[in-house]
């Protein structure tokens, strides 16, 4: 199977429901009146957009198609895709194809930053990167054998501590050891952590500084965010970003039929590039992003 | 910045209840707002639309509009229109008479199933029951290590089988529970997308093996508009009798709770929220309801107040009150006790107006530290007899607390005034003897802290 029919399949549930809902609006005809517009503003919503995200799109449609005299809800539609595809920031470089270069995942529990970072190892290694993974999870029980087996099935060394360690130092073992071995690409899993606990987001600056310290490569730093999240996630990307200074986003679990629109919110709202996508369980359903590519999958045209 | 739900109606309300008469346009901008606040608390789309018709249309009734309060009728409205969607009743755990109980957890990847396998477990086990956790995530690398540590963490034992067949290691995880004693069975399965057929069909066959008297499903609060399809997926193909709300202690608002309940029907049985195993709340919707409309949910931080109170509070301490011998040790035990119940920010966000507190940076965490800090550099005597402390003990206990001498000065200041304010509460009580204690126990913390104005008004 191909990437792109994976990336294909993993979005097309997605992209069934919208279409569904969008098909809905089609057979209403293409009468472009002011029903037409509520329905896609709630069709937004519904995708996680975010209420104000999709009045403000929806507005800013009716207005071009307007100027534009566009004919009917087809052109519409299209015009949607370019409409949402430009909310989303560019990336200024790809920190998982940037070598030399060190990158901490962080993120709230559960988002998928452990199988994330194995899967990007894996990437790495495929695109014939030297790569070394660290494991600053010292919290989570058994997240250290969790990565251990990622770092197996993509044939990378782990460097680790027992559990409980100080998730600063292991950084520090970490970079040591990546310059003993000559390591090009070094990703770094930190622990799960609610955006509002003010003292673990302490520890995670400091695991951050320590590792901007010590690092001669440049590090970046990237938030990890479920797909299924809510509007809660632009609290996340606040939060992260103003405490970590984040590089960019990686949304996970695209393969459910959440629409991952949060990510649209969170790209304009924070300013942060969407990096990857995971659209699968395998080892190799992490893809890169293309924001107009994104934007056709979600309202049902993209893909194939 | 996006405000919370709670922050929202008390701002619209506000506006509200400044007119002595509302007009059918002032409804519909309350309505507006609130439609918006609960799209923002992910409050699924349908559920919103239904929930802001009814109480629209409730709101718009002669009673209301001519009422001389009208502000705080819609207030009440809202608020049992909220209560309704939310599920009427209390929503608790009953074991049926079985033995073993088997409980059985399901949910998506990364929604906190295991962990809270681990808080159920140590909730049964200090109810007095003895628990079984069985490891049936065989796909997630580590997941059953991940229990284990947990069940030791918690002293609980665990049962693995052969680590391959989850479907044979919940059967035999019942043979497991009958010869070891354990009277409750608390299946972990792996997480699953809720359209992977093969995935979906597996989880029946583990109720079917061991059909389990309760199935609980596990939801992110942070879950957003697609909670309906997670929900109505799992109810249909495993069917489940009820839902453990996690992380509900980040700021989400958790509007998922309202949706799963409208469209499945069924309740929400508990919220966790914490890393640690006590972390696990029962859910009260008329509490919860409450808590979203920032009326703050005093009544659950009571009892969790007065079971920690009781768990401490000595005799001999109780005795001490009544006389009102506050010494810097007590000032010590209340912290303790706060820091217990989630520190500050836990306490404050489930009392009126606290996440408000909290969001504007009016508490400082760290404060309790430093307090402590200073506390712990004073002898024995000083602690007992505060009146002793001068000038160079001053200057002493904050080279030792690592403070400057303003800081004690400042602890000082406030241990006597709180001192003051209990001298006067347990005037007003008559001694304070029992049965009052409890709420002693609460004013002596808060009063004597930097809390914003009118906090400790609510103990008294």
């Amino acid at each position: 199977m191909s990437w792109f029919d994976r990336l294909s399949e993993g979005l097309s549930r997605t992209r069934e429901q919208f279409s569904e809902s969008m098909n809905v609006l089609f057979n209403r005809g293409p009468n472009l009146d002011q029903d037409f517009y509520d329905s896609l503003e709630e069709a937004l919503i519904q995708g996680d957009m975010g209420a104000i995200s999709a009045s403000e799109i929806v507005e800013q449609l009716q207005e071009t198609a307007k100027r534009k005299a566009l004919p009917d809800a087809h052109s519409v539609l299209e015009l949607l895709a370019e409409t949402i595809a430009d909310r989303f920031v560019e990336p200024e470089h790809d920190p998982f194809d940037t070598v030399p270069g060190v990158v901490l995942f962080v993120g709230i529990n559960g988002a998928g930053k452990t199988t994330t970072v194995g899967k990007l190892a894996k990437a790495a290694v495929d695109a014939g990167h030297r790569v070394l993974i660290g494991s600053a999870d010292t919290f989570r029980a058994a997240a250290i054998e969790q990565l251990d087996v990622w770092g197996e099935r993509a044939g990378v060394e782990v460097v680790k501590r027992e559990r409980g360690s100080d998730p600063a130092s292991v950084c520090y073992d970490v970079i040591e050891r990546a310059e003993e071995i000559g390591a090009e690409l070094v990703l770094i899993d930190t622990s799960g952590r609610l955006h509002t606990s003010v003292d673990l987001m302490r520890e995670l600056e400091k695991v951050v500084n320590v590792t901007r310290k010590r690092s001669k490569a440049p590090v970046s730093v990237v938030l990890v965010m479920d797909a299924t999240t809510g509007q809660n996630g632009l609290s996340q990307a606040r939060e992260f970003n103003r405490a970590l200074q984040l590089d960019g986003v990686v949304i996970t679990k695209l393969d459910g039929t959440a629409k991952g629109g949060i990510a649209v919110a969170v790209s304009r709202e924070i300013g942060l590039p969407i990096l990857r996508i995971g659209v699968g369980e395998s080892i190799d359903d992490m893809r890169p992003f293309d924001a107009l590519e994104y934007a056709h999958a979600l309202i049902g045209e993209g893909g194939n | 910045m996006f405000d919370n739900l709670s922050n929202r109606l008390q701002d619209i309300f506000g506006g509200l209840k400044s007119k002595g008469r509302l007009t059918e346009k002032d409804i519909d901008t309350a309505m507006r707002e609130i439609r918006l606040a609960l799209l923002e608390a992910d409050v699924n789309f349908k559920v919103v639309k239904s929930f802001i018709t009814s109480t629209k249309e409730r709101c718009l009734t002669a009673e209301v509009m001519a009422s001389l309060t009208p502000g705080q009728n819609v207030i009440k409205i809202v608020l049992d229109e909220l209560t309704k969607l939310l599920g009427v009743t209390d929503s608790k755990l009953v074991l049926s008479s079985r033995i073993p109980n088997v409980i059985m957890l399901v949910g998506l990847q990364g929604s906190g199933k295991t962990t809270a396998a681990a808080k159920l477990a140590y909730r049964l086990k200090k109810e007095g029951h003895s628990p079984l956790l069985v490891a049936c995530d065989v796909y997630r690398p580590a997941a059953a290590d991940q229990l284990a540590s947990l069940a030791d963490d918690i002293g609980v034992k665990i049962y693995r089988g052969d680590g391959k067949n989850p479907v044979a290691i919940a059967e035999q995880s019942i043979r497991e529970a009958i010869d070891s004693l354990r009277d409750v069975v608390i299946i972990d399965t792996a997480g699953r997308l809720h359209i992977d057929e093969l995935m979906m069909e597996e989880a029946a066959a583990i109720k079917k093996a061991t059909k389990p008297d309760q199935i609980l499903m596990v939801l992110d609060a942070m879950t957003g508009q697609d909670v309906v399809n997670v929900a109505s997926a799992f109810a249909e193909k495993v069917d489940f009798d009820g839902v453990i709300m996690s992380k509900m202690d980040g700021d989400a608002r958790g509007g998922g709770a309202l949706s799963i309940r409208a469209v499945t029907g069924k309740p929400i049985k508990f919220i966790s929220a914490g890393e640690k195993p006590d972390a696990l709340e029962p859910f009260y919707p008329d509490r919860m309801a409450k808590r979203i409309l920032g009326m703050g949910d005093v009544i659950s931080f009571i009892e969790k107040a007065s079971a920690i109170a009781e768990e401490e509070v000595s005799e001999e301490e109780a005795k001490r009150f009544a006389k009102t011998e506050f010494t810097f040790d007590d000032f010590l035990a209340s912290m303790k006790q706060i820091k217990k119940m989630g520190g500050l920010s836990g306490l404050l966000s489930s009392l009126p107006g606290g996440d408000k507190a909290l969001a504007s940076g009016q508490v400082d965490e760290h404060e309790l530290d430093r307090i402590e800090a200073i506390i712990h550099s004073m002898s024995a005597e000083e602690r007992r007899k505060p009146n002793v402390i001068n000038g160079s003990r001053r200057e002493r206990i904050a080279k030792g607390a690592g403070v400057e001498v303003y800081d004690v000065n400042q602890l000082i200041k406030r241990f006597s005034e709180t001192k003051k304010m209990m001298k006067k509460y347990s005037a007003d009580m008559g001694g304070g003897k029992k049965g009052k204690k409890r709420h002693g126990r609460g004013s002596k913390g808060l009063g004597g802290l930097n809390l914003p104005d009118g906090f400790g008004d609510l103990f008294k």
